[in-house]
């Protein structure tokens, strides 16, 4: 028998955390220029459908199958999810049905991929891009996913590693393997001398918005019922984004003079990132103090990559990596069975440096496996089939080089359709030459 | 007949055009446009990253006008705009030889 009032809440939750994709395309739109904005929104969309697919033909196997060997892999055997839609998971009590599970997990994986579009926004190739998603998820997400998130998992069982939402799986992995494809890619053109302003704050702030909002699915829902422990996953998630909200700010009041929209959609940002792994983990009190550091210590990281020279355009690294390393350290720090017995109590709790080490070395685990691995994915396609765009398309602008678009109508333009009559004005010529 | 030209700070743009309305004067012509005087550009940070705005976004605005109006215009157009601050913009009155208004084909004072 599934609890339907744990079904409910999770195919509720999997719907908010797939609205986070759509919403992440609107806050990393806004943080490009103009003539980059549809190819970063597309970037982000695509992975709804390669990885949805994925998902489902191989990708929940490999992630959450048994286990193939030492915890490192899911076996094949759940390929295509055929013959199992009456199955159902989850802890006696609260079962739900596996198809639940399964469309939440997805959406993970989805917005993982699309998180990492952020660091090589502005310069790269749509295709290229696309097939990498898929190589990606693979070869780097789905591994990792099994080793923290499945029962039978390396980091979950051997190291005890805890992680409730993904911490390490999403955020300290995208922003391993944001870093190294920035590197594998590139700067932009003209960076970091250049200026490139966000062309449309209030996108920014509505995706923001709308993250946070889906957020509750990510992490409360992983609770997996509605229950307690969902309940508090919530409330520390809220928590969290309105201390690191207001930690960004005062960073940037003091350093700047002024607080920012940016600053505090980044903020909102970096603290649901920080709360992410520990949600369940912590008392409010503690969400507020690893959202407050996480809020802090992510609006200084975003000067890393001025000082070391790599082009992380949208800040994946500093708000997605250092913000998830952050968080799942911390659980070493807050955590206190007294909010889930399942749990530890971490060294402000009396339970010493134990947990603090196992968070360190999961973390970089996971961290060395997505840089590396991303690395090497990331340099063969770029040697093989070109990540890069040429530099002419870079500066007119990706949405004109890849997609044939444009974002706005920003100046008049006399434009034919293409299928005019031959002959009624000039010469037929193909629709893209004429809407120049 | 002259053309008075008038780069203003944006929010101005309603309060000018309902004193000139006052004064019987019947359009204009508005322009974004982008540009630097005394008050230069100014920084915004984003992310803690400094960029210069070298250019700062005004309105152009251009008012045909005959003689005996643009006396009155220039004082209306100064008054309306006037914040005291760095950056008000600026006003100017170039002579016009003549005036088509498109529809009739009338010439000069008639075309206003």
């Amino acid at each position: 028998m599934v609890d339907t009032g744990s079904t409910a809440w999770l195919l509720g939750s999997a719907a908010l955390v797939m609205l986070m994709t759509p919403g992440l395309a609107l806050f990393y739109g806004g943080m490009v220029r103009a003539r980059s904005v549809l190819n970063v929104m597309a970037m982000t969309f695509i992975c709804l459908a390669t990885v949805g697919l994925i998902w489902v033909i191989y990708g929940y196997s490999l992630a959450f199958g048994a286990d193939w060997f030492g915890g490192l892999l899911g076996d094949l055997r759940l390929a295509g999810l055929r013959g199992v839609a009456q199955q159902t998971v989850g802890p006696a009590g609260t079962k739900v049905p596996l198809f639940a599970f399964v469309a939440f997990q997805m959406m993970f994986a989805v917005i993982t991929v699309a998180l990492l579009a952020g660091a090589i926004a502005e310069r790269a190739r749509f295709w290229t891009w696309t097939l990498f998603s898929v190589v990606w998820v693979t070869l780097v997400y789905l591994p990792v996913a099994h080793w923290v998130f499945a029962p039978d998992g390396w980091i979950a069982t051997k190291l005890h590693l805890l992680d409730f939402a993904g911490g390490t799986v999403v955020e300290v992995n995208s922003g391993a393997a944001a870093l190294a494809l920035a590197i594998v890619l590139g700067r932009r053109h003209g960076w970091p001398k250049q200026a490139a302003r966000p062309h449309n704050l209030p996108f920014v702030m509505f995706g923001a918005g709308l993250l946070w909002f889906g957020w509750f699915g990510f992490n409360a829902g992983s609770a997996l019922a509605a229950k307690n422990l969902a309940a508090t996953s919530f409330l520390n998630t809220t928590v969290a984004g309105a201390a690191a909200v207001l930690g960004w700010l005062l960073v940037e009041q003091f350093r700047d003079g002024k607080p920012t929209t940016l600053g505090a959609a980044s903020g909102a940002v970096a603290g649901l990132v920080g709360i992410t792994p520990g949600c369940a983990y912590v008392e409010p009190i503690g969400a507020i103090a690893i959202g407050a550091v996480a809020g802090v210590v992510c609006s200084f990281a975003v000067g890393l990559k001025y000082r070391y020279g790599f082009d992380d355009a949208l800040d994946v690294v500093a708000v997605h990596g250092v913000g998830g390393f952050v968080g799942t350290l911390l659980i070493g720090v807050f955590a206190t069975v007294s909010v889930d017995p399942q749990g530890v109590d971490g060294l402000l709790y009396g339970g010493g440096f134990d947990q603090l080490w196992r968070q360190a070395v999961g973390t970089f685990a996971v961290l060395g496996y997505s840089l590396v691995v991303t690395f090497l994915i990331g340099w063969v396609m770029h040697k093989f089939m070109g990540f890069r765009l040429d530099r002419e398309a870079e500066i007119d602008g990706v949405d004109e080089a890849e997609h044939a678009e444009g974002a706005y109508e920003l100046a008049v333009q006399s434009g034919r359709r293409g299928s005019a009559p031959a002959g009624a004005l000039g010469s037929h010529r193909p629709a893209r030459e004429e809407t120049r | 007949m002259k053309l008075l030209t008038a780069v203003v700070k944006p929010f101005v743009l309603d309060e000018v055009r309902e004193a000139l309305q006052e004064l019987g004067i019947a359009g204009m012509t508005v322009t974004e446009v982008r540009g630097y005087g005394r008050q230069k550009g100014h920084t915004e940070v984003y992310r803690g990253a400094e960029y210069a705005i070298d250019f700062i976004t005004k309105y152009r605005l251009e008012i045909l006008l005959d003689d005996d109006q643009v006396e009155g215009a220039l004082r209306t157009v100064r008054e309306t705009a006037h914040t005291g601050k760095i950056g008000d913009g600026k006003i100017w009155v170039t002579p016009v030889e003549t005036v088509v208004r498109v529809r009739t084909g009338e010439r000069g004072r008639d075309a206003l």
